[in-house]
Parts: structure tokens; C-alpha cells; sequence
């Protein structure tokens, strides 16, 4: 906010007050807090009125003002401090939130020229280090390179750029169709069935009272909510940067899902994704994906989920989809538990496993054993074609 | 009339709402930036009072607006009452008169059913409008709800645009059972509301229970606030602790630590789930005790 814009109102405050507030908006937009004009320049209303000018009263009220959710409240008063106290001001700009954000615009430059290839994430992980996964990448260039292949191919096979492209492509596109589906299904469900009595008879209040319009009771259909666990650790690596891409076309696509990644601890993602900028989107979950090689905890993470999030974004018709290898370096009764109690919130729990599409695979591992008996459905994801069958499992819950 | 802050702290105080200083704040900048405010916080905490408490504060009526899922503009705005509407055209049907006429006359202020948000912009004094559970209703309503927020007027097809007399006061609720949308946040101002500490806990088991014992008081309140920490699936409210302080007290106890038999009986005031129940054994509820003091 440029200090013009503000200087219409408020008054009695001085120019460097004014500054000082901008300054302030501008820090807390920094840190991911939602702030606008109208918020800045009620702030320096406040500043003005006299009740307020006390510094016991300022702070709850600017509070009171610029936040919007619990997670802003929580870390207010510490940028407040650091702002108007002059005590590590520097600090609080490199919260959390900003760090991720520099990081992802210095990576932006680096694949700038390479954008049109929509920013796959792998790219930037091997420019940053030449990791083992990488390395495994490099090592299967034989794979399908035929666009007819590609949805047969297992996702591990696919290294070339334009295949990788087409992919994704593919992916996007079948996001979008398993929403269509959906949608379609819905509408044809929509029949009438019970007389809505209330509304027949205002309708027909223009007739005397006589009824001739009827007007209809339908169940309204709710859609069907996703809400995407995403396995970002070491042994998925090979995977990850193709979900990542899968994710960010359904969430795209439907209006009701969440997504969340996790490898040691849990990360919600949805905010990220909903970037229209497709490459920057999946940059920044790249990124965020990135903390990996110290194992998978996948009892911890969803112990995370149920405790703090399930309550949001679950509701009903939810279906919770797992992509996981099921490699757990947690224990596996905590996975188990956790499984329970998240089985009981929502409708279905669908967990897709690459490994699956590998020749002589069988659920060997203590946390995917423990698991199990809670999965209503456990389906390979290791090419396009297994994510396709998906659809007209989800279009039945 | 507005008033400043410490006559708000004052007037919560004379009402009977122990307030944190923050509250009177948000409670103030609601009047002097006329923006709506925004509670959120754990099932329990005393969301809800805070609206009631405005209401006594400005000496202004409450108007409530429970949301739930499915809940429609006839159910929150307005509605016509169609049984008085047929029994007029009924009476009218033999005397000849024009239809224009009939219809001018049912679709009168005399046929409209006022539901609460109607209500709330009608009044010559400001209300206080509490929306409560806003994260219960539909995104659709929610749209709606902001829309009225910002103009203060409804428009009646039948009957025109009604504009706002008053603007209310208005005080929303969430659970945060769904996420709200970003425009209403925006609109509104944030407070959340958080467990009491000990000494305000304290001071409200006094004020609400009659012939409590300050220590005792003190005592519940630190216990109940031991019992917040542990690991529970519905974590006690404001309101449980009151029911255990009079229950306590009908029972004629002065110390907690005097009698652990009781107390550890009567918690089923506080937990409401069996797996709760099971968590608190009496091990627990002993060490429990053993901080309180």
C-alpha cells in the first residue's frame, strides 16, 4: 500500500505514522495475512480516535482488525512486537509462510526459460541437488515415449521432458473429467419426489388458492468432497512430482477438496494449489514436498490430520484418498488407531498405492498391513489408466 | 451514542459478563468502525454470551438467528403468510372487487412474516443481531449474508426494496466446522475466544453460582483447567464447569482435595463421552487433584 493511498483519511496523524503504518499492513501482508485498503485505512482511523491512542488499546484493536483466522491470531502479537517495538524486525518478515515464498520466486527464475513445460517439479529438484532420486530418474530413460503409451506406462518410466509434459497434460484432463462425470450423474438424479406444500401453495396464491402449479421437493445432492493425503517421502519420490501435478487439476477441478502432503509431519496444501499459475503452484509444493529423507510417519501425519483438520474439511460425503507406498517408519498400531478414528468421519477411504502395479507385489509392510482393514478400497496408481478406473468408483459413493 | 471502551469494560461488568480486556476492544472498534465481528472459537467457550452480553451492554434487544445446514432465505428473511393471503381472497371472492385491488392488499406489509434478519434491520433502536453457528449454513447463504451485511436492505419482489431503519449490531458465531469464506472475513472483525484462564474462570463460577466458596471456586477452576489438558475428545466448556461448581456446592464441598471420591463421581459433568469417562480413571483424577492445590 503506498502511503498516498492512505493519506486521504485520518486526519491528525502525522506523515511518519502514516508510513509507519503502511509499513505495518505491508509486513502482515508479507506474512500471509489477507489486508487491504479498507482495513489499513480503518487502522488509521483508530490510530486518530483518541480512546485508542493508548499502546494497551492499540494493539487488541489493530488485532481485532487485521486478523481473519486463528492461525493469524496466533501469530499477531508477535510481528506486532517486532514491528512497532523495533525488535527483530527481520525475523518476523522470514516467518514460515515468507521464507517458502522467496524460496519459490528465486526458483522461478531458475526454470523461467523452461516454463513452457509447465514447471515440472523434479526439474527443480535435481537443478538443487543431484539426489539419489534423480539419479534413479536419469537411469530409466528407456521408458515410453510414445504419446499412446503413456497411459499405460508406469509414471516411473516416464523421464522424457515432452512425455512428462503430455502427462501431466493427461492427468489435467482427466482431473477434470472425473468432475464432469460427476456433476452429470447429479443432475440426473435430480427428480422430484415429495409435494412441497409451502411453496405449491404460494405459488398458487395468484390462482385464488386454486392449485395448479405444483412445485416439487428434490433432495438437493450435495457434491462429493476429495480431500487428497499425498505421501511426499524419500521412497515416493519417483511419484511425487507426478501427484503433485494429478493434485493441482483436482483441486482445481472440484469446488470441495483439500489437499494436504506429508512425509515426517503433515503440510496442508490447498492454499498453494489453488494458484492459478499452474508451474508456480506445483513449484511451490515441490518445494514443500522437499523436506524429505528423514522416513515417513504416516501415523503421526494423519494423527495431525484427524486432530486438527479432519473437523474442517470432512463432512459426510467426504471420500479421503491416501497415495501411499505404505513404507512407515512410525508404528504401526498408531497408524492402525488413527485409521480408525479417521474411518469413522468420513465416507470412503480410498488408498492408492503405486507399488501395486509392480509385478509380485503384495502388501508386505507392517503399516499398509495395519491399515488395510480400514481401506474400503485399495487400488494401484502407478499409470494414468489405474487413476482413470478410479472415476467410476468415486461417481458411486 | 458510542461509547468508549472502558465504559463497554464497565457495562460488561455491571451486566454480568467477566470480560478479558480484548473483548471490550473488539466490542468497541464493532461501533466505531461499523464492521461486523467475528467469534471463533472452541465449542464452549462462551461465544454465544459474548453477543448477549453486547445486547445487555447497549441496553438492545437480542435477535437470533440459529444457522443450519439447508437454511434458506424463507427461514432467515422473510415470508408470506399464505394461509391469511387464501383466506382474504376467500372473503373477497363474492364482493366484485378488482383483482388488482386484492392483490395490492395481500401483498401488504399485514401478509409479511418477519424472520430474523428482516427483523433485525426493522427496529427503531438498533438490536443486536447474533448469526449464530454461521459455519453451519450453506456457502449459498453465506453469500447472501454478506451481501446484506454490506447494503443493510432487502428487496421483496412483491412488495419493493425495504432499507435498513437501524443498523444493528451484529455478532457472528463458527465452530469452524467449514471454512469461511474469505470476502466475509474480510468484512468482519476477528476475535477468538479462548478457554478462560483460571482467575476469570474463577470469577465467573462466583458470579453465576450463588453461595460458592472463593476458594472452592479457584479450586474448580484450576481443576478444570488440569482436566482441559489432558487428552479428550470433548474438551470441557465454560457452561460444564458451572454445572460441576453447583453440583459441588449443592453438595455442600469446600475443599476438592478433601474428598477425591466425589469428585471423581461427579466429573461426569464435565466429560461427555464414555472414551473420556474411561480416560479420567481415578488415578488420573488423583494426580489431577495433587495440582490443584
Amino acid at each position: 500500500m503506498s502511503v498516498a493511498a492512505i493519506s486521504t483519511s485520518g486526519e491528525g496523524v502525522g506523515p511518519p505514522t502514516r508510513r509507519r503504518l503502511a509499513g505495518f499492513s505491508r509486513t502482515l501482508r508479507e506474512n500471509g495475512f489477507k489486508v487491504g485498503l479498507a482495513e489499513t485505512s480503518d487502522a488509521l482511523a483508530i490510530l486518530t480516535a483518541s480512546p485508542a491512542a493508548r499502546p494497551s488499546t492499540l494493539k487488541p484493536a489493530l488485532r481485532a482488525l487485521f486478523c481473519a483466522t486463528h492461525s493469524d491470531w496466533q501469530r499477531f502479537d508477535e510481528i506486532f512486537d517486532a514491528y512497532w517495538q523495533g525488535r527483530g524486525v527481520r525475523q518476523a518478515r522470514t516467518l514460515a509462510g515468507t521464507a517458502l515464498e522467496r524460496g519459490s520466486a528465486r526458483h522461478l527464475k531458475d526454470v523461467g526459460p523452461r516454463a513452457g513445460r509447465a514447471g515440472f517439479p523434479d526439474h527443480v529438484e535435481r537443478d538443487h541437488d543431484d539426489g539419489d532420486a534423480a539419479g534413479d530418474g536419469r537411469g530409466r530413460r528407456e521408458g515410453a515415449s510414445r504419446f499412446e503409451n503413456l497411459a499405460t506406462a508406469d509414471l516411473r518410466h516416464i523421464v522424457d521432458s515432452a512425455d512428462i509434459a503430455q502427462a501431466h497434460a493427461l492427468a489435467a484432463r482427466l482431473s477434470r473429467a472425473m468432475r464432469a462425470r460427476l456433476v452429470r450423474r447429479e443432475r440426473v438424479r435430480r427428480r422430484g419426489r415429495r409435494l412441497d406444500l409451502r411453496r405449491t401453495i404460494h405459488r398458487n396464491v395468484s390462482h385464488g388458492g386454486t392449485l395448479m402449479d405444483l412445485a416439487w421437493r428434490r433432495r438437493k445432492i450435495k457434491p462429493l468432497r476429495l480431500i487428497f493425503l499425498l505421501d511426499a517421502s524419500g521412497s515416493m519420490s519417483l511419484y511425487t512430482a507426478f501427484f503433485v501435478r494429478f493434485l493441482h487439476g483436482v483441486v482445481d477441478a472440484f469446488r470441495e477438496s483439500e489437499a494436504f502432503v506429508f512425509h515426517t509431519r503433515l503440510a496442508h496444501v490447498s492454499a498453494s494449489l489453488r494458484d492459478r499459475d499452474v508451474s508456480r503452484a506445483v513449484d511451490k509444493l515441490s518445494l514443500m514436498a522437499q523436506g524429505i529423507g528423514g522416513g515417513t510417519k504416516i501415523g503421526e501425519s494423519l494423527a495431525t490430520f484427524n486432530r486438527w483438520h479432519a473437523k474442517r474439511v470432512i463432512n459426510s460425503r467426504t471420500a479421503v484418498m491416501i497415495v501411499s507406498d505404505g513404507y512407515d517408519t512410525g508404528s504401526p498400531e498408531m497408524l492402525g488407531e488413527e485409521m480408525r478414528r479417521l474411518r469413522r468421519r468420513c465416507r470412503r477411504i480410498v488408498w492408492l498405492n503405486p507399488l501395486i502395479g509392480w509385478r509380485d507385489y503384495s502388501p508386505q509392510a507392517r503399516g499398509m498391513q495395519a491399515a488395510l482393514p480400514y481401506v474400503d478400497l485399495f487400488a494401484p496408481a502407478h499409470n494414468l489408466e489405474s487413476l482413470a478406473a478410479l472415476e467410476p468408483y468415486l461417481a458411486r459413493i | 451514542m458510542t461509547l468508549n471502551r472502558d465504559d463497554i469494560s464497565d457495562r460488561l461488568a455491571a451486566v454480568g459478563y467477566i470480560a478479558d480486556r480484548d473483548i471490550a476492544t473488539a466490542l468497541w472498534l464493532m461501533d466505531f468502525l461499523k464492521r461486523p465481528l467475528l467469534l471463533e472459537g472452541e465449542a464452549g467457550v462462551g461465544k454465544t454470551e459474548v453477543a448477549k452480553a453486547l445486547a445487555g451492554v447497549h441496553s438492545a434487544e437480542l435477535i437470533r438467528l440459529q444457522c443450519y445446514e439447508g437454511l434458506d432465505q424463507n427461514a432467515a428473511l422473510y415470508e408470506w403468510n399464505y394461509q391469511r393471503q387464501l383466506l382474504a381472497i376467500k372473503t373477497r371472492e363474492g364482493t366484485g372487487e378488482k383483482a388488482d385491488a386484492i392483490e395490492e392488499h395481500i401483498f401488504s406489509e399485514r401478509y409479511l412474516l418477519e424472520r430474523p434478519l428482516l427483523a433485525a434491520i426493522r427496529r427503531e433502536k438498533p438490536p443486536v443481531l447474533l448469526v449464530d453457528e454461521v459455519d453451519r449454513a450453506d456457502e449459498e447463504f453465506e453469500a447472501f449474508l454478506l451481501e446484506l451485511l454490506s447494503d443493510f436492505q432487502v428487496s421483496i419482489p412483491e412488495l419493493g426494496t425495504v432499507k435498513a431503519t437501524s443498523i444493528p449490531r451484529v455478532v457472528l458465531t463458527s465452530n469452524g466446522t467449514r471454512e469461511l469464506s474469505d470476502a466475509l472475513r474480510r468484512r468482519c472483525l476477528y476475535h477468538y475466544v479462548d478457554f478462560p484462564d483460571v482467575d476469570r474462570e474463577a470469577r465467573i463460577v462466583i458470579t453465576r453460582t450463588p453461595g460458592i466458596d472463593t476458594s472452592l471456586a479457584l479450586q474448580i477452576a484450576r481443576m478444570v483447567a488440569n482436566v482441559r489438558k489432558e487428552d479428550l475428545r470433548k474438551v470441557p466448556g465454560v457452561a460444564e464447569t458451572l454445572d460441576w461448581a453447583a453440583t459441588l456446592a449443592g453438595l455442600d464441598l469446600h475443599d476438592l482435595r478433601q474428598e477425591p471420591e466425589i469428585v471423581h463421581e461427579t466429573m461426569l459433568c464435565l466429560l461427555k463421552t464414555r472414551e473420556d469417562r474411561s480416560r479420567l480413571t481415578r488415578e488420573v483424577t488423583e494426580r489431577l487433584l495433587g495440582k490443584v492445590a
